[in-house]
């Protein structure tokens, strides 16, 4: 194995990822704007989840004119109150789940319509009769989580950046070989000495460097706006996402080792990429989620990568606590190394 | 005798059940150029990806300098392809100077630079370059070991005169240097100035070989008379001589000029406008691969 071929090899992808401006800003604003985005949809406390109507009226201040929604139903930070000037307008926005519920304004039994259909209408529904209960009716003793919350920013961070990694990685990786292979670039290396290992080697370190990198300026500018919470170590946390980054390359190589077609390429790699998306809790948790679907969700690195990362950020994890999940990083990057080697092909 | 560089035995490619290439063999010795000349489908293409060890051969043998290919082939060849990529976003000279370090025996930049020139041309992009700039920087990176051995395929296709005869030049130059080239081409005029022995392959197999002047004497060694259209004053198809249509002139073959002029003088034929011109390499590939057009 000669280091200079790999050296060359791998300055040679830098250049083109800087100089190639589209996909170089694309890299940083993606999950940057993803991040902002979410965090200020999700940051605020008082999100409304349930939309309720109410008729006849033509503004919400003057629904709660007459006393017929409850003073505990109105104050509710979870509710949002819609008027309509008449029943037929809230029952069409009922049917088709534009709105959970629907009251009738100065109504003697307290009239209300819900869409028998919607889930959401039932939990309204509920919301809507306990506001009838006696202010001091207890069945139940509650108690206050105890600590420091964590807020869905810090929760959310983790998973924006390991995606991003995803589809960096497995486009970065698998798509551009596939598109060297086709338009005839593999074929001019193989000419030269460079051997299989050192070019996949340049490449997978290559996009390595480039997320370790996106990874740094996006977290230090998302960090001065959002000014994460980080209760574990930032050294580990950065050594998981080189590992989990490693590990995609992996992936992306194994993807990209054969096959000319951009086409088919593209689809093999949505077709392990969404469902890795959404099965590795990116975007929400998987608790309560059939047993089978959570099982099935381990396959994927991205689980563990951002399981782990989660652990350290928002639970101060130590490496001993992640170490399974360093475990299967670990052994599922030699494999897609070993099998990419193996199958790896220049040409068509 | 010159012991030969590159010796090819009972070579065959089959792809899906095809057979591109049937048993070729082939000698070429040190220094020589040797053209694969042949129409499209031939297996020219086919047959130098495999003596270059790009693809495997699905049968017989290639011996450079009399043992079978090793790891230090590749760094004795170098090799322009016919259709080829280069990284994106890199300039002339960055992609020079990666491939410089792919080799132990690289040559000198600056060198390679002047030999091609590149220097107009250094500091541009790849994606930025015109197709004889793109056939500059190819063979300049064929060149960039200093290989003994050259594999030239269709150097000059979709060049202008200007810049073909530039490539010429430099072709010659390395041929000067004593370096072993092998190519192909679908231009008589490149093959027959430049090479000096040629095989013809038609169907995968080679159907022709020797230098280009014994494949005239012994495919054309006659001459073609060329008149107009309109100097015969009779059907053609009734001429008592081989002959075809090239544009608007009839060209008519004769191993005799003195008897063949002879005869058209009896037959009333006006000869004022006539040309006479000796065979040539492109009649050899015509009568040997047929004048029906290829896929």
């Amino acid at each position: 194995m000669s280091f200079q071929r790999l050296w060359a090899m791998f300055v040679a992808r830098n250049y083109e990822f800087f100089r190639d401006k589209a996909a170089f800003g694309w890299n940083f604003a993606f999950p940057f704007l993803v991040i902002i985005g979410f965090g200020i949809m999700f940051g605020k406390q008082d999100l409304k989840q349930f939309k309720i109507g109410i008729f006849p009226a033509d503004n919400p201040a003057l629904a709660f004119t007459d006393g017929t929604v409850p003073t505990s139903l109105q104050t509710s930070k979870q509710l949002q109150f819609i008027p309509f000037a008449n029943r037929n307008d809230g029952e069409e926005k009922l049917q088709h789940f534009k709105i959970d519920l629907l009251l009738e304004r100065s109504s003697a039994t307290h009239s209300y319509w819900i869409n028998d259909s919607s889930p959401n209408g039932y939990l309204a529904e509920q919301i809507f009769l306990a506001s009838f209960l006696p202010k001091d009716h207890q069945i139940a003793e509650k108690r206050i989580v105890q600590g420091e919350h964590i807020r869905y920013v810090d929760w959310f961070f983790p998973g924006v950046m390991a995606m991003n990694m995803m589809f960096s990685a497995l486009w970065g990786v698998g798509f551009v070989v596939v598109r060297y292979r086709k338009n005839g670039t593999l074929k001019r290396l193989k000419a030269t000495p460079l051997t299989a290992f050192e070019y996949l080697s340049a490449q997978m370190l290559s996009r390595i460097f480039l997320l370790m990198f996106t990874l740094c300026i996006v977290w230090l500018g998302s960090n001065l706006i959002f000014h994460f919470r980080v209760h574990g170590s930032h050294l580990l946390i950065f050594f998981l996402f080189f590992l989990g980054g490693l590990n995609l390359c992996g992936m992306g190589l194994v993807l990209a080792a054969r096959g000319t077609s951009e086409e088919f390429a593209s689809g093999v790699l949505n077709f392990i990429s969404w469902p890795m998306m959404f099965l590795s809790e990116v975007w929400f948790s998987l608790e309560g989620a059939p047993e089978w679907v959570r099982t099935f969700s381990q396959i994927f690195p991205l689980t563990h990568l951002i399981r782990a990362v989660r652990k350290v950020m928002n639970d101060g994890a130590t490496l001993a606590a992640v170490q399974s999940d360093i475990s299967f990083l670990v052994i599922t990057t030699v494999i897609f190394l070993l099998i990419a080697a193996f199958i790896f092909s220049w040409n068509e | 005798m010159q012991k030969p560089i590159l010796e090819v035995i009972h070579l065959k490619k089959v792809f899906n059940g095809t057979e591109a290439v049937k048993d070729v063999s082939f000698t070429v010795p040190k220094g020589a150029c040797f053209g694969l000349l042949g129409p499209n489908g031939a297996g020219k293409t086919t047959s130098m990806e495999v003596i270059e060890d790009i693809i495997p051969p699905t049968d017989g043998q290639v011996l450079y300098k009399g043992i079978p290919r090793n790891d230090s082939f590749r760094e004795e060849i170098g090799i322009q392809f016919q259709h080829t990529s280069l990284l994106n976003f890199l300039s002339v000279k960055e992609t020079l100077q990666s491939f410089h370090k792919l080799f132990h025996n690289a040559e000198d930049l600056n060198e390679l630079i002047n030999r091609c020139d590149l220097s107009p041309i250094i500091d541009r992009q790849n994606n930025k370059l015109s197709g004889g700039q793109q056939q500059r920087l190819m063979l300049a990176l064929a060149l960039i070991n200093q290989p003994n051995l050259v594999f030239l395929d269709e150097p000059s296709t979709g060049l202008d005169p200007q810049s073909r005869h530039n490539l010429w030049a430099i072709v010659e130059g390395i041929k000067k240097e004593g370096k072993t080239i092998i190519m192909t081409t679908h231009s008589m005029e490149e093959a027959e100035f430049l090479c000096d022995e040629i095989a013809i392959m038609d169907g995968g197999t080679i159907i022709a070989k020797g230098s280009p002047q014994s494949l005239i004497n012994t495919y054309c060694k006659g001459s073609a008379i060329l008149l107009p259209r309109y100097a015969f004053g009779m059907d053609p198809r009734e001429l008592p001589f081989s002959w075809r249509m090239r544009d608007d002139m009839i060209e008519i073959d004769t191993d005799n000029i003195h008897a063949g002029l002879t005869r058209m003088l009896d037959l009333d034929i006006e000869l004022s406008e006539m040309h006479v011109r000796s065979g040539n390499l492109e009649d050899v590939f015509l009568r040997l691969t047929g004048k029906q057009l290829r896929e």
